[in-house]
């Protein structure tokens, strides 16, 4: 009986091996035959800190925003409260840029923070825009010599701290700053003066400043890429300088401008830094409020909401404005750019 | 067409040229001034706010933890950019987009949800104390998108025949590698290291939300910009901070840009 058993499994035992042998086998040649299988395994590292990092963060803020906070802790039963709270009218009243629109109007506080944040990036976005144009222009057609050191000049200033730029900008334009003090030693103005700092100009100006460097580059890889062909075409057809422009060089350029543009205006909504530091209370952004109430204001489920809306809305204007320009801007546009 | 000289177009690089750099121009301008007060005229030259900087044990122990974050990250997220890249570039993947997509998502949400998102997760779901470690884990996450898109355009440009060449003319696989791989690929590592230890070293928002009791340095510096008197300071250690990016982020891009000159590449 003993030794039967004993003969039987001996006998499984090779088989079992056997098995597994070829099922390695096959596991092997389907993962040295199979690019997915293989490219798969060395995304493996990433995707764990994607998933990580970004996915259940972003889902926990979503849980979190349907909680309610009770002094130091979350409760977290279901509730919209959060959300109404947003669109709650409060009795602050909405400053405007610096304008009050509606002054009888009780408006809801975030809701007004909110669009004005939306304004700024929107007023940042179009005067980077503006500004980046021209000189992406340049490094493209004129620029025929050291365009790499060129390119270089331009990039680096976006990777220096952007702290200590937006700071700069609170000495160029503060009080004793380097504007006013500079003017009162020329003797131009015998008072500071008190409107540069700390409202929604300053804010714009130095996010301007922080984004310039940055909106080039995708300006100028599209501008890059037009076939220079098509520019003689149209002078030798008879177009001016100008309608050359119009009809040929900027079509063709909008991708890069609008990758530009989705790259500013997106963290721009969002932003803490230069508003705190250059903003003042009507430069305020809702970046500031998200802090507070990460913060001082301890409240994490309202915190939550809010940048979930804000998120939404700026999603939103997003695709409208590609579905506006028609542009059917790809993953792959981006990652050029 | 393009026969005019000197135009209002080189006359334009020229000045926005000096805008984006005139800001910045002014903390090392001021660091030297003999004045507590950020303010024309100069009183005089000095290095007494580089001597201060030098003995103040918060900056320096601000300095150490922010070293000690920007170099494990940047190497990790170099490995891991490494790893995806090639997985990117070398094999065929369904859902390639999206992957690509997911992977810049962080470049494209303001960094102040990042931030809070990541509080959250790691406090209440996970209950992590924070730390450095915590500080490491954002800006990993940050650094990623930047070294994956230089190391994707690294080895996109790189002509795989010269791989096959090798292995055909019988060089063993690792020999290959050493050979032809790593040289070609190697500006690219080193470009990516020195962004992301950059991008890693001058990160705030991320910072400020994730760092327990040690600040690095951005935090450090923002929370001195509230004491007027020590603003000199601060100006003269943002000197040195600017100084120091500027430098490692043109070695990286001179290294990004230059050996494969292809005009597809040289964009951002």
């Amino acid at each position: 009986m003993a030794a039967d058993a004993i003969s039987s499994g001996a006998g499984q035992e090779p088989r079992a091996q056997r098995w597994s042998i070829v099922l390695c086998r096959r596991l092997r040649a389907w993962y040295l035959g199979s690019d997915a299988a293989r490219g798969y395994l060395l995304l493996m590292p990433t995707l764990a800190v994607l998933f990580a990092l970004l996915v259940v963060p972003v889902a926990t803020l979503f849980l979190t925003s349907f909680c309610t906070q009770v002094y130091f802790k979350i409760d977290c039963s279901f509730t919209l409260a959060n959300y109404a709270t947003i669109f709650e009218p409060s009795g602050e009243v909405g400053y405007f840029l610096g304008i009050v629109p509606y002054p009888e109007m009780e408006t809801p506080i975030y809701a007004v923070l909110l669009v004005r944040s939306i304004w700024m990036a929107f007023l940042v976005t179009l005067s980077v825009m503006l500004l980046a144009y021209p000189m992406a222009y340049f490094l493209a057609f004129r620029v025929t010599r050291n365009k790499i050191r060129w390119l270089i000049l331009i990039t680096v200033p976006f990777w220096t701290s952007y702290l200590l730029r937006a700071f700069a900008w609170k000495v160029i334009l503060g009080y004793g700053g380097v504007i006013n003090s500079g003017l009162i030693s020329a003797g131009i103005i015998q008072e500071p003066l008190s409107f540069l700092l700390y409202n929604p100009t300053a804010v714009i100006i130095t996010l301007t400043h922080a984004w310039l460097a940055f909106a080039v580059l995708p300006i100028y890889v599209s501008l890059e890429k037009i076939d220079r062909s098509l520019l003689e075409a149209a002078s030798d057809l008879g177009d001016s300088r100008i309608e050359r422009f119009l009809r040929i060089t900027l079509p063709l350029s909008m991708p890069g401008v609008v990758a530009a543009s989705l790259l500013v205006f997106i963290p721009t909504v969002g932003e803490y830094v230069t508003p705190t530091l250059v903003g003042g209370s009507s430069g305020k952004m809702l970046g500031s409020v998200i802090q507070s109430l990460f913060g001082q204001a301890n409240n994490q489920p309202l915190g939550s909401a809010v940048s979930l809306v804000m998120m939404l809305v700026v999603t939103l204007l997003v695709c409208a404005f590609l579905k506006v320009t028609g542009s059917k801007l790809k993953a792959r546009e981006v990652q050029d750019a | 067409m393009r026969r005019r000289s000197i135009g209002w177009l080189e006359l334009y690089g020229l000045l926005f040229i000096a805008l984006l750099y005139g800001p910045m121009l002014l903390l090392p301008l001021f660091s030297f001034n003999d004045s507590l007060y950020i303010a024309f005229p100069f009183k005089g030259f000095t290095v007494k706010w580089y001597e201060a900087m030098v003995q103040d044990s918060a900056l320096l122990a601000a300095l150490r933890n922010s070293l000690s974050v920007a170099i494990p990250v940047s190497i990790v997220s170099t490995a891991f950019g490494l790893l995806t890249a090639k997985a990117l570039t070398r094999f065929r993947l369904p859902g390639r987009r999206a992957i690509v997509g997911l992977i810049m998502v962080p470049l494209v949400i303001p960094f102040i949800i990042l931030g809070i998102a990541l509080l959250t997760t790691l406090r209440k779901t996970f209950d992590v104390p924070l730390s450095l470690w915590t500080v490491a884990a954002g800006h990993i996450l940050i650094c990623l998108p930047f070294s994956v898109m230089v190391l994707i355009s690294r080895l996109e440009g790189f002509d795989r025949s010269l791989e096959e060449a090798s292995l055909d003319l019988g060089e063993s696989a690792w020999s290959t590698f050493w050979r032809i791989t790593f040289p070609i690929v190697l500006p690219g590592v080193v470009s990516s290291l020195l962004m992301c230890f950059t991008a890693s070293f001058d990160e705030f928002l991320i910072a400020f939300f994730l760092s327990g009791d040690g600040a690095t340095l951005p935090v450090f510096i923002w929370s001195q910009l509230r004491f007027p008197q020590k603003l000199p300071n601060v100006l003269a250690l943002g000197s040195c901070i600017l100084v120091l990016s500027f430098l490692l982020i043109a070695i990286a891009e001179k290294l990004r840009r230059g050996g494969i000159p292809t005009e597809k590449h040289s964009g951002f």
